[in-house]
């Protein structure tokens, strides 16, 4: 190993195009990854169960979407796009986001009688939320300083999201027969997909040659010991080895669910391109 | 750069932070943006201002209009034409940068102030702005503003907001 890469600012970035490509490649996972749950889980707002959660549930979304305004704004500073367009008006085949974090709520649609499963709300927010735990800590270390400093402040943030997750998660594995059913159904749903987390992608072996962020297995470890050791404390089973989807939504195959959330998302913005959002 | 320029830009920046002391937290208008810890660096270029603020929450909605007070405040400066705003996030902000004597003033809002050196794996324990008394429950860890957590006090029996420690 030769002196660790250290990359200060954008424009020493650029000047180095294989480093920029895995730069980019890495930050469209982060920026879309956070972006597409933080829609899904604005699409909760006035569903959930009671008001205090519509509340926490609308702040945290709102944390998530800002975390993905940072990654697409250090993506425009790059060159690749304004940052508004790079979220609203790409295609489903140009985002590389898990499919885990795309697919819809539960049955039916937001208007039109949303039969929204809280488990899977709860599941998928807490899994998610642990990956991205052990992502944001890995990205302190990474070898572009810009990502390693926005990384440590979103942790901040990001603690209360787990905190919350945490309590819905023990108060419901403790609760009614009903409420654990659920919830195991729900855990063996997002675990169908959940696999697909750590995948850094067709360009993996660049970003993790350039520092950019920890190989694969270590950020999949770390993250399934950190879930294991919450479940057992929960009194959950194991599940097991995580499953990946029959799309691998970091080369850019999705499911209509992506489709559709674009649609409902970016409809302002294609009728009016001046609006602020 | 000569002496008296750089005098001239010293007594400039002074200026500046003064007036930034007048800016206040969009939502907690008790409290300056000054004494928030938010304002990291000001530094004067000829007739411009540039300010680094240090986002409390990065996808805080009010970063906007924090921008427009910062740049509608300086350019009352005398000598000033341009105000230019960066967030910045090296250092990060944490709730240790309030300042001492604003604590006084957030709880006169009935906000409680976060603890001061909070360190990872500390419980986080919050007494009543208006009582004093320890006997709270928490009602909710997000309340309106993302920065800011829902309480109810036992012993007075307010429900009030805490300020959530960021370390």
């Amino acid at each position: 190993m030769g002196d660790r890469l250290h990359v200060e600012t954008v424009e020493a970035a650029k000047q180095n195009p294989a480093f920029a490509k895995a730069l980019t490649d890495l930050l469209f996972q982060l920026a879309d990854d956070d972006f597409l749950l933080a829609y899904r889980g604005s699409e909760w707002l006035g569903l959930a169960p009671h008001i205090e959660e519509d509340v926490a549930f609308s702040s945290m979304s709102q944390d998530m979407m800002g975390h993905a305004v940072m990654f697409y704004e250090m993506l425009e500073q790059l060159g690749v796009g304004k940052a508004d367009d790079l979220a609203q008006l790409r295609e489903a085949k140009a985002f590389s986001n898990a499919i885990l974090v795309e697919r819809k709520n539960g049955e039916g649609e937001y208007n039109d009688h949303p039969h929204y499963d809280w488990a899977y709300a709860i599941v998928r927010s807490y899994v998610y939320g642990l990956y991205k735990q052990v992502r944001l800590e890995a990205l302190t270390q990474s070898s572009y300083a810009p990502l390693a400093l926005v990384s440590r402040k979103m942790m901040t943030e990001h603690r209360y999201h787990l905190m919350h997750w945490q309590v819905w998660l023990k108060q419901l594995a403790n609760s009614t027969p009903d409420a654990r059913q659920r919830l195991v159904a729900a855990i063996a749903e997002v675990w169908k997909d959940a696999g697909e987390l750590p995948h850094l992608g067709p360009n993996q072996l660049d970003i993790v040659q350039f520092g950019l962020i920890a190989e694969e297995e270590q950020l999949k470890q770390k993250w399934l010991t950190l879930t294991k050791d919450i479940f057992e404390k929960a009194g959950l089973d194991w599940p097991g080895e995580p499953g990946v989807p029959q799309e691998s939504g970091r080369h850019g195959e999705h499911t209509a669910d992506l489709v559709q959330a674009l649609a409902t998302l970016s409809e302002v913005y294609r009728i009016d391109p001046a609006a602020g959002w | 750069m000569a002496q008296e320029e750089l005098q001239l830009h010293e007594g400039l920046e002074a200026t500046c932070w003064e007036l930034l002391q007048q800016v206040t937290d969009p939502e907690i208008p008790v409290i300056s943006m000054v004494e928030m810890g938010m304002i990291h660096k000001v530094r004067v270029e000829a007739d411009v201002v540039h300010v680094e603020v240090l986002p409390t929450f990065v996808g805080c909605p009010a970063l906007e209009i924090m921008k427009r007070n910062i740049t509608e405040k300086l350019v009352e400066a005398e000598g000033i034409n341009q105000v230019q705003v960066t967030f910045v996030y090296d250092p990060a902000w944490t709730s240790d940068r309030i300042a001492l004597d604003a604590r006084d003033k957030l709880k006169s809002f009935g906000i409680a102030p976060p603890p001061l050196d909070f360190k990872p794996g500390d419980t986080w324990e919050v007494a009543c702005p208006y009582c004093d008394s320890p006997y709270t429950r928490m009602e909710n860890l997000f309340g309106p503003a993302a920065c800011r957590s829902i309480l109810y006090c036992r012993h007075c029996k307010n429900p009030f907001e805490a300020l959530k420690p960021i370390y």
